[in-house]
C-alpha cells in the first residue's frame, strides 16, 4: 500500500516535470508574431517580422520616442529574445511649410558674432543671402559654415579663397 | 538632378542617425535641412557628408541647420580650437566678458537662448553667455 503510493507520487512527479519542461520551450514564432502585431496595432506604420524569437522592426515613425516605444512594446512580448529596431524617423510632416528666413538685421548681428574669430574674412548680408569673401584655411571652413548655417540665411555664397 | 537626390545620402543619414524634428525642404533652388541631432558625433558626420558631396561648400544650394539637442542642466564640453571660450554678460560679441572657460573644460548649460548663444555656468561658478558653436552638449 505504502509502495504503490510512492509509485503514484513518482509518476505524478514525472508527469509534472514533463509538463513544465514542455512549457519552458515557450511560445513559437507564430505566437510571438501574433502578440507583437497586437502590441503594435496602434502604430500602423511599424511592421514586425519574427525569426527564432528575434523580432525585427521596420517602417517610418514620427520621432525617436515612438521608435523607442515600438521597441519596448515588442520586447514586452513573452518569448521575445531580442529586438532589432530598423525603424527610421520620418521627415517632419510640416515639411511643406515655407522656410523661415532671418531678417537682414538679425543676420548681420549673427554674422558679426560668427566671423569674430576668423581673421581675413568679410561677410556681406543682402536679402537673406550671406556672401563670404576673403581667405580661410580649409580646416577652419566647416566651423565657419556651421556657425553661419544656424542663422537661418536664405543662401550662403562662398567666394572664399581656401588655403 | 534635384537637390533631394544630390543630398540623398545626407538626408538618409539624418533619418537613420535619429535626428529629431527633421525637416527637409526645397525652396528657390536651395535645400533646407533642419533638425536636432542626439549628439555631436551625428552632427559632425552630417557635415562630413555635406563636405564630401559639395567640396568646400561652394554650390550655395544647401542650408544645413542641424544642431545638437541641449537641455538645461546638461553638461557641455568646450570645443574651441585651442583657446579659451569667452563667457559674456549678454548674448552677443559686443557684450562684456565676465569669465573664461578653458578648451576641453566641462560647463553646465542653464538654458539655450537661441542656436547661437547658451547661458552656461563654469566649474568656477562664473555664469554668462557662450557661443554655442564652441560647446558640444554631452549625450
Amino acid at each position: 500500500m505504502k509502495k504503490s503510493l510512492q509509485n503514484m507520487l513518482a509518476i505524478a512527479c514525472i508527469v509534472f516535470m514533463s509538463l513544465t519542461l514542455y512549457s519552458c520551450k515557450g511560445p513559437d514564432d507564430s505566437d510571438i508574431q501574433k502578440d507583437v502585431n497586437e502590441k503594435l496595432s496602434s502604430m500602423p506604420s511599424v511592421s514586425a517580422t519574427v525569426a527564432d524569437g528575434v523580432v525585427t522592426l521596420a517602417g517610418e515613425v514620427p520621432n525617436t520616442e515612438d521608435k523607442a516605444t515600438a521597441e519596448a512594446e515588442a520586447k514586452s512580448v513573452k518569448g521575445v529574445k531580442s529586438v532589432v529596431n530598423n525603424c527610421t524617423i520620418a521627415a517632419d510632416s510640416m515639411a511643406n511649410e515655407p522656410v523661415t528666413m532671418g531678417t537682414d538685421d538679425a543676420l548681420t548681428t549673427g554674422v558679426k558674432d560668427a566671423i569674430k574669430d576668423f581673421d581675413g574674412i568679410n561677410a556681406a548680408v543682402n536679402n537673406g543671402v550671406i556672401t563670404l569673401t576673403g581667405t580661410i584655411k580649409r580646416d577652419r571652413l566647416p566651423n565657419l559654415m556651421q556657425a553661419l548655417n544656424t542663422l537661418n540665411p536664405k543662401k550662403i555664397e562662398n567666394q572664399l579663397t581656401i588655403q | 538632378m534635384s537637390l533631394q537626390d544630390k543630398y540623398k545620402e545626407l538626408v538618409e543619414t539624418a533619418k537613420s542617425g535619429e535626428v529629431n524634428n527633421l525637416q527637409v525642404r526645397e525652396q528657390d533652388n536651395v535645400l533646407y535641412i533642419d533638425g536636432e541631432a542626439p549628439n555631436g558625433a551625428v552632427k559632425d558626420n552630417l557635415w562630413n557628408i555635406y563636405n564630401k558631396i559639395d567640396p568646400d561648400f561652394r554650390a550655395g544650394d544647401l542650408i544645413l541647420n542641424v544642431n545638437v539637442a541641449a537641455h538645461s542642466g546638461q553638461k557641455a564640453t568646450v570645443t574651441t580650437d585651442s583657446s579659451n571660450l569667452n563667457i559674456r554678460k549678454g548674448p552677443g560679441t559686443d557684450q562684456p566678458i565676465v569669465g573664461k572657460a578653458a578648451h576641453g573644460e566641462i560647463v553646465t548649460l542653464i538654458n539655450k537662448t537661441n542656436d547661437q548663444w547658451f547661458l552656461v555656468k563654469t566649474n568656477a561658478g562664473e555664469e554668462g553667455y557662450a557661443y554655442a558653436q564652441y560647446l558640444t552638449p554631452q549625450a
